[in-house]
């Protein structure tokens, strides 16, 4: 059914030997330290693989959603905040696409060409204000030919590396969630304070940062959507991430199920080697079915975006990261029980997986909110 | 017999336990995130245990045991410390663990000269069983014991010692023949020569326990360092798993209680932002069966742990209760940080206890024998009984 074409062939091939070669090695240090890698962004840059959704137009390869989540898939298997990293250029990356116009494109999208290490950084989304009670929401006043923002930003991803800034904020609030404007923010203006970055329990090679805004001054032309349709662009990007979420999630599940196969084969308890006993057997046939069902609504998803079948798709999206994550969680879980003590220690790449498989269960949305907006969909009711 | 928490038969063990309740709610707890980041053993609280009688409890009681009670006054210490910090709960089960086979197999003579040392010297004990190659199979050790005039010969590798580093006393199981019935353990001193301390994990929970390597080269004890008899060795330690088990079920047990008073914590927050959380069905889901599960690891924990004490065949219930009571940690706390990070949105960070005790309640699903192997030797009793 999903047959690859040679260009996606060769495509996923490369990726497979970057990932592998150049990233792989260096996912514990990066891991270990909390801190952004320059290096893993220089070799993603340099081989074209950070923008893969950029438009030919603005000099992009501009592959499709699916082979973007295969993609995204792979760097995964390896490392989780690696693949991030793809994720949050790929969600600013299509706020500006869907809905920026031609001179905010042209300024914008044209400086992530080529082998630029330009980065985007994305705030999260708040749809839902019940979930966000600790940050005031940001907010937008129209002033002359320009908005002043204010309040704070939690949780922008890649914020405090980032060259400019994708940022929600409300503008009316008598509209209520659709008051949200989008703007680009430059990096580095007064007004706009990066008080700290959080320190996470996984993911810990990808940044997130908190902001305040104070006063900060971001002229007319900087706001997306200039003609309305902000907040279903938003949801738009919002759905897409979920997609590149559960992508994520698979090549995580992917990647853990290796690493504990590989073990159970080489370790002999009681005489023989650990793979033949039905318990580890049971656990390994629960990852890989969790595994590959979770992978095809996570590809049937991505082509109902490519085929521009949003409504469809905004569910679907949310189906696909929540088996997703929940079976990476399980996974990644089962992968330290079937390595046992060793899978327990840092040595050993497991563990991490397992602490990298909680977020996906949380951003873009936890499997709590996504389960209502599946139910709601499915149902008509709000 | 019981009052309402189901197994606290007695009012020496009710203030037992408020005591300790109240001791590591206000001296273990402020410790539990410093020892978790930056992963150091913390000397303090080990302090604190001996100075409470902590680290002696399942001790004769002349040298500081708990007496009449003992497993079940190991498991309330164990549950009270673990809600507020794992690592410091793993130090007494290890305790125990280690100075099990020198209490139920030293002689006489080698006991008079070591309890008191370890009690009054403060000594911490650690458990060298575990090898690069043999985990839950421990017949398959490599170490070895050779008896030669009044010593014993002892060379070997052992691996996750749990207190490896920071222990006085080992006690060592060694192959003592070829074939079945072939291991037994030893006595062996931290200052012996040859015995060496390898590198010091570093683990995904339970962080501010101290897990090391440790080599035995040509190591020499005397003979009467032989604790039990000859090829006694794999059975003093399913004796021990006989108590353990129900320890390491109280671990869970209290990590899991931890996680849900955070959650509850959380919810009655919201309470006054006027609007009550509690009416969310997803979250009444969590919290009811959150609180059977607990309720269910308490039944299975207490109830081995008495048979234990009652001196009358545990080993089923042990199983039971630690591989219910360390699967049912793991659901609260992943459900945990999800329910306060959609209360919140800072489950997953790393300034909240939740995320701690996630990691921390993994381990108990796989020490002590995994919860697969637990499947095992409750389907093995079974059937035993059944015959």
């Amino acid at each position: 059914m999903f047959q690859l074409d040679e260009e996606q062939r060769l495509i996923l091939q490369s990726v497979r030997e970057i990932v592998q070669k150049e990233i792989k090695p260096q996912v514990a240090t990066l891991e270990e330290t909390g801190e952004f890698s320059w290096d893993v962004l220089r070799i993603l840059a340099s081989n074209d693989v950070l923008n893969p959704l950029l438009p030919r137009q603005y000099g992009g390869v501009e592959v499709s959603i699916f082979t973007f989540c295969m993609i995204v898939e792979e760097i995964a298997r390896a490392c989780a905040s690696s693949a991030l990293l793809l994720i949050t250029q790929a969600e600013g990356t299509l706020s500006i696409v869907l809905g920026a116009d031609e001179s905010l494109k042209e300024r914008y999208l044209k400086r992530l060409a080529g082998d630029s290490q330009v980065l985007i950084g994305v705030s999260v989304i708040e749809p839902n204000a019940d979930s966000d009670i600790l940050s005031a929401p940001a907010k937008a006043e129209r002033c002359g030919d320009h908005f002043l923002l204010h309040g704070n930003k939690c949780f922008v991803k890649n914020g405090s590396v980032a060259d400019f800034l994708v940022l929600y904020a409300n503008v009316d609030r008598s509209e209520e969630s659709h008051g949200i404007h989008t703007f680009l923010v430059e990096k580095g203006i007064p007004g706009l304070v990066n008080k700290r970055d959080e320190d996470r329990m996984g993911m810990r090679g990808s940044i997130y940062s908190e902001f305040d805004l104070d006063h900060l001054v971001v002229p007319s032309e900087n706001l997306i959507d200039q003609k309305g349709g902000g907040f279903s662009n938003s949801l738009k990007t919002l759905s897409a991430s979920r997609l590149f979420t559960a992508a994520q999630a698979v090549g995580l599940a992917q990647g853990a199920m290796e690493e504990a196969i590989s073990y159970a084969r080489r370790r002999a308890q009681f005489g023989k080697s650990i793979s033949h006993y039905a318990p580890i057997q049971f656990m390994i046939a629960e990852m890989a079915t969790g595994i590959e069902s979770a992978r095809l609504l996570t590809y049937q998803t991505a082509f109902l975006f490519d085929r521009g079948e949003w409504k469809k798709a905004e569910t679907h999206a949310a189906m696909a990261k929540l088996i997703a994550s929940d079976t990476a969680m399980k996974v990644t879980t089962d992968a330290v029980q079937i390595m046992g003590g060793y899978g327990y220690m840092k040595d050993y790449p497991v563990e991490r997986m397992m602490r990298d498989a909680k977020l996906t269960q949380i951003f873009t949305g936890t499997n709590q909110i996504i389960k209502s907006i599946i139910g709601r969909n499915l149902t008509g009711m709000s | 017999m019981f009052d309402q928490t189901g197994f606290l038969p007695t009012k020496k063990l009710r203030d037992f336990q408020n005591k300790i309740q109240q001791m590591a709610r206000e001296k273990i707890a402020p410790q539990a995130l410093g020892v978790d980041e930056k992963e150091f053993f913390n000397r303090e609280v080990e302090s604190l245990l001996w100075d409470h009688g902590l680290l002696t409890l399942t001790f004769p009681e002349r040298y500081g045991g708990y007496g009449k009670g003992r497993t079940v006054a190991l498991c309330l210490a164990v549950e009270e410390i673990a809600k507020v910090c794992a690592s410091s709960s793993l130090l007494l089960i290890i305790q125990a663990v280690g100075s099990f086979p020198i209490i139920h197999g030293g002689s006489k003579r080698l006991k008079q000269n070591y309890l008191p040392q370890m009690s009054k010297g403060r000594k911490l004990v650690a458990y060298l069983v575990t090898e690069p190659t043999a985990g839950s199979d421990i017949a398959s050790i490599q170490t070895t014991a050779v008896r030669e005039g009044k010593e014993y010969l002892l060379n070997g590798s052992k691996c996750f010692a749990t207190s490896g580093g920071v222990a006085g006393i080992y006690s060592v199981l060694a192959k003592t023949s070829e074939g079945n019935g072939n291991s037994s353990f030893f006595l062996v001193d931290r200052e012996s020569p040859g015995l060496s301390i390898g590198r010091t994990e570093s683990k995904l929970g339970q962080r501010g326990s101290n897990t090391t390597e440790v080599f035995l080269e040509n190591v020499r004890v005397p003979a009467e360092n032989l604790l039990g008899r000859e090829g006694e060795g794999f059975l003093m330690a399913m004796r021990d798993f006989d108590m353990s088990r129900p320890a390491i079920a109280a671990q869970a047990l209290g990590i899991a209680e931890g996680a849900f008073e955070a959650i509850l914590q959380f919810i009655k927050e919201r309470h006054t932002f006027g609007k009550s959380i509690g009416d969310h069905p997803a979250i009444q889901t969590l919290i009811a069966d959150s609180a059977t599960l607990i309720e269910a690891s308490r039944g299975l924990a207490y109830r081995a742990a008495l048979l234990n004490d009652e001196g009358k065949n545990n080993t089923k219930f042990a199983s039971m209760a630690k591989s219910f009571a360390g699967d049912a940690a793991m659901k609260i706390t992943t459900d945990a940080i999800d329910a306060i990070q959609v209360l919140s949105g800072y489950g997953f960070l790393k300034d909240s206890q939740v995320e701690r005790m996630f990691r921390d309640a993994k381990l108990t699903q796989i020490f002590e024998g995994t919860n697969q192997i637990q499947r095992l030797v409750i389907t093995r009793q079974i059937l035993k009984e059944s015959m």
